[in-house]
């Protein structure tokens, strides 16, 4: 088998991947990004909506700053994140976004004078002030306290991603397209690069890296109807589970995204309902603000995916073909505003369904659209487990969102994720006790292996059918772990899991190409998918509670009292049947926000009894610190302290904030 | 939502050849489906390599629209797949990949090679003044013109999915050719304030047969473009610039 040895190899060249690049290249490191497709072509561009950054600089935006948008992404996390991180993340934020302006990503900037917006279906003047004029603009976006979205019209993911490959491709980082990472190279704990299959010719070569990055996305493909792109299988995700060695957190953690259209699942932006646009039922009825009198349209993706669904449930829904549905109204927003801020919806809308939404509704259900879970690291990135393993964006767990995205942190956590990671990653391959390499008989006894796992799947002839187990997997995961979940069903899911794993072992290649051949991609990606899908279920099986996005119909309270923690699923042996279910506890003691209640529906939480303790002494030295005339800045300090990169620390300038 | 079901019986023929298989000679092969209801050229392909062909090569990534994966000639005109309803189509369809790329397979071009040697020939990046500090985002970013944010964004939507070459007269006869894509980014960042790069050094890049000079205005691309970028307007902005540096 060929080797090919670099310093960092990154696997994934979305925004994350190539950020995480482009930082450890600008540090003198080889680097070399594997994609199953060309960067540009990546599930990034699909982000519509917007960058979270408090920069402050609109009307409506004013008052924004780090503190705002921590307490906003904690509540949202249904305070499952880990504020260390949290803390990082809103630091960083402006920071990023002010290096892709000047990459080239043409923000939406703020106009002086009076515009018109539409706020709670009534038009509203809102006037800009001169000094703002010609800086970054904001839109709403649900669960924030301030407008904090940034964006261009409602391709940002897209303006994103192209800035940020162009970027790469400007300082010659070396991208490998259409390669796939089958396995992970790895002894003794330690990470050593992957196994890689080149998609076009089949061929396998072995990348011996010293630091070796998993930023693949999300695994939202498990699930018959998603928003993701189709390559959001979780392969990233399962070469790391499958090392025995790497864990996988808060798998169950699965975002439902309110608006997707019906039936193929494409996304409509956030960005509809926070430029005014309004959800109503059967009879034409806004129906949000009786179940949500505060937040309505615009409460978390979790709580609004819930209501719909309850209000589907007590017939009202639109009845059609593929099931009931609700209707999303932007008509209301007008079609000069449409043209120009919902462009890509109007396309969407248009092109899939032959309507026009200037005109007409649009028929949403909530959809598949977020994995929270993922490979679990530390605050650097690394992962706890197996050393010289890294992992950024959505197909990490540092541990940012905790049950429940916020809209327009993903993005923005990708290019902050890649910024930070691509420092620790430099950092990990410039200490010399990371130098020590993999020993050469081993590495060929890893190839070896890997390319005879290949050769025995085309020989396999156990007559399953590849895409028959897939279509199982993807409707198993759709019935019986969606938005609402019961102990049943989610024992049924697993139980079936567990019979279609060991199906999966026995599938037969019928194209027998060891090239290009994508049935056998499928035969060997559906495998690792089971095994995903396994620790989803299992997961949120155990976990008896309801949090975010995991909402059990037989344990409606958030339970801080008993699950307060992570999950970690892990497979220490290849011959398991099932994950290995451990748990991480959350440290409330530590926490600069403790648990709260997070302002929707009743309040139905079991608290844990250091929550109380905690918030007295936040009180405490909050109370203390304001009496001695302490900033904010200090305050914060004095509850919670984090780690950033050198290069990334310090305060951010805002107009009302001058440096 | 309509909900008219009146099926019908696609055929569709779609150009099979393995360039890597020296048995594999160019052919057509057609696959009988039935129609169904907002049935896409995404949908029918996927239940053709399903049911009758698992060797079938194309590619989709989001299957929306917006990530330029899935260019194909569409009964010989190009487009992209995924949004192409089959209802907009008379049941015999016929497929073939874009031409003027290399050949992975069947449908599946490469697409992305080719745009990532047009990104290194026209440097498609922002270009910072020599001068120029290193960039310090903790300060305040540079306030820019919103209109002109606007019409950058307007250049900046292309998604190099390659329909615009495969459309382009000029391109057939020089491969040479940077294609409306590659004129678009020259377009995209003579506007963008950031770039410091000169209309003489975009000269350098685009100022010849290989660019603005070999384009015949035949507009093959303007015509195909799934994004409808304004290419006839900006071609023709680009080579009034470019005529008065010649």
């Amino acid at each position: 088998m060929k080797i090919i040895n670099t310093d960092v190899l990154v696997i994934g060249g979305g925004l994350a991947g190539l950020r995480t690049a482009i930082g450890a290249k600008r540090r003198g490191h080889q680097v070399i990004v594997l994609s199953l497709v060309p960067p540009k072509r990546s599930h990034s561009a699909a982000a519509q909506g917007g960058m979270q950054a408090s920069l402050g600089n609109a009307k409506m935006s004013e008052g924004d700053n780090e503190d705002v948008h921590f307490a906003d992404t904690i509540k949202g996390s249904d305070w499952g994140a880990d504020q260390n991180v949290a803390r990082m993340f809103v630091n960083s934020a402006p920071k990023a976004i002010r290096e892709l302006a000047a990459w080239g990503v043409p923000w939406d900037r703020v106009r002086k004078g009076t515009h018109t917006s539409i706020i709670n279906t009534e038009k509203v003047e809102i006037k800009e002030s001169d000094e703002a004029h010609g800086y970054i603009t904001a839109r709403d976006f649900g669960g924030t306290k301030k407008w904090r979205t940034c964006y261009t019209s409602d391709g940002t993911g897209h303006t994103m991603l192209f800035a940020m490959s162009n970027q790469a491709i400007a300082e010659g980082a070396d991208i490998h397209e259409r390669k796939e990472a089958v396995r992970l190279i790895h002894d003794n704990g330690r990470c050593h690069g992957a196994i890689v299959r080149d998609l076009i010719t089949g061929e396998l070569t072995a990348y011996v890296s010293r630091a070796t990055c998993i930023a693949t996305g999300g695994y939202g493909r498990m699930y018959k109807v998603s928003t993701n792109a189709i390559i959001n299988e979780g392969i990233g995700h399962g070469i790391a589970l499958e090392t025995g060695v790497a864990a996988l957190a808060n798998m169950e953690a699965i975002q439902f995204h309110p608006t997707a259209i019906v039936p193929v699942g494409i996304l409509t932006t956030e960005g509809c309902r926070g430029d005014g646009g309004v959800l109503r039922d059967v009879d034409g009825y806004r129906f949000m603000p009786d179940y949500e009198p505060e937040k309505k349209d615009l409460a978390s993706r979790d709580v609004v995916s819930r209501r719909m669904t309850e209000h589907i449930r007590k017939g009202k829904g639109v009845p059609s073909p593929y099931g009931d549905h609700l209707w999303l109204d932007i008509t209301i927003l007008g079609k000069a505003h449409i043209e120009k801020s919902l462009r890509e919806v109007r396309d969407i809308c248009l092109n899939f369904l032959g309507i026009d939404p200037v005109k007409e509704f649009i028929p949403v259900r909530p959809t598949q659209h977020y994995s929270m879970g993922g490979i679990r690291t530390k605050h650097t990135g690394e992962s706890i487990t197996l050393t010289g393993l890294f992992s950024c964006g959505e197909a990490a767990c540092w541990d940012l969102h905790g049950f429940n995205r916020l809209g327009g942190n993903s993005v923005s956590e990708a290019a902050v994720a890649g910024m930070l990671v691509g420092e620790y990653i430099s950092e990990f391959v410039e200490d010399p006790l990371n130098r020590k390499g993999i020993l050469t008989d081993k590495l060929e006894d890893f190839c070896d292996k890997s390319a005879g796992i290949i050769a025995n799947l085309l020989l396999n002839d156990g007559g399953e059918d590849a895409y028959e187990i897939r279509n199982e997997l993807e409707n198993i995961m759709m019935e019986k772990v969606g938005i609402f979940r019961n102990g049943d069903d989610l024992k049924a899911a697993v139980d079936e899991l567990e019979k279609l794993l060991l199906r999966s072992r026995k599938i037969t290649v019928k194209n027998k190409s060891h090239a290009s051949n994508p049935e056998l991609v499928m035969t060997y990606r559906v495998q690792k998918m089971i095994k995903l899908a396994l620790c989803v279920a299992k997961g949120a099986c155990d976990r008896t509670e309801s949090r975010g996005a995991h909402a059990r119909e037989d344990f409606p309270e958030r339970n801080d009292k008993e699950w307060l923690k992570r999950t970690i699923t892990t497979w220490p042996d290849e011959n398991q049947t099932l994950p290995t279910v451990t748990y991480e506890d959350l440290d409330i003691m530590s926490m600069e926000m403790p648990p709260g209640f997070r302002g929707y529906g009743k309040d139905n939480r079991i608290p844990h009894e250091d929550s109380e303790k905690r918030q007295d002494e936040v009180d405490a030295i909050r109370e203390k610190l304001e009496a001695e005339g302490a900033d904010r800045f200090t305050i914060q300090e004095a509850l919670l302290k984090y780690d950033l990169p050198e290069r990334y620390q310090g305060k951010n300038e805002r107009l009302t904030e001058r440096f | 939502m309509s909900t008219t079901t009146k099926e019908r019986e696609l055929s569709i023929s779609v150009l099979k050849f393995d360039p890597y298989n020296k048995e594999s000679k160019p052919h057509m092969e057609t696959f009988k489906i039935e129609e169904t209801l907002g049935m896409t050229l995404f949908i029918a392909l996927n239940q053709i390599r399903e049911n009758f062909d698992t060797s079938l090569q194309y590619d989709f990534v989001c299957r929306a629209g917006i990530c330029g994966s899935c260019g194909m000639l569409i009964n010989g005109r190009p487009g992209l797949a995924c949004k192409t309803l089959t209802k907009s189509l008379d049941p015999v369809i016929t497929l073939a990949p874009l031409p003027g790329f290399e050949l992975i397979g069947d449908l599946s071009v490469n697409t992305g090679k080719w745009m990532h040697g047009m990104s290194e020939q026209l440097e498609t990046w922002i270009h910072e003044a020599q001068d120029q500090e290193e960039l310090d985002s903790r300060r305040l970013e540079k306030p820019e013109d919103p209109d002109v944010m606007d019409e950058v964004f307007e250049l900046d939507r292309c998604i190099e999915c390659g329909c615009c070459v495969s459309a382009c007269g000029t391109y057939r006869m020089n491969e040479q050719f940077v294609g409306a894509v590659g004129m678009n980014k020259i377009a995209r960042y003579m506007l963008d304030p950031k770039d410091a790069r000169s209309d003489e050094d975009m000269f350098e890049l685009v100022g010849g047969e290989d660019g603005i000079f070999g384009c015949m205005s035949l507009m093959g691309c303007d015509d195909t473009c799934p994004k409808e970028l304004p290419l006839q307007s900006k071609i023709a902005y680009l080579r009034r610039k470019m005529v008065a540096l010649r």
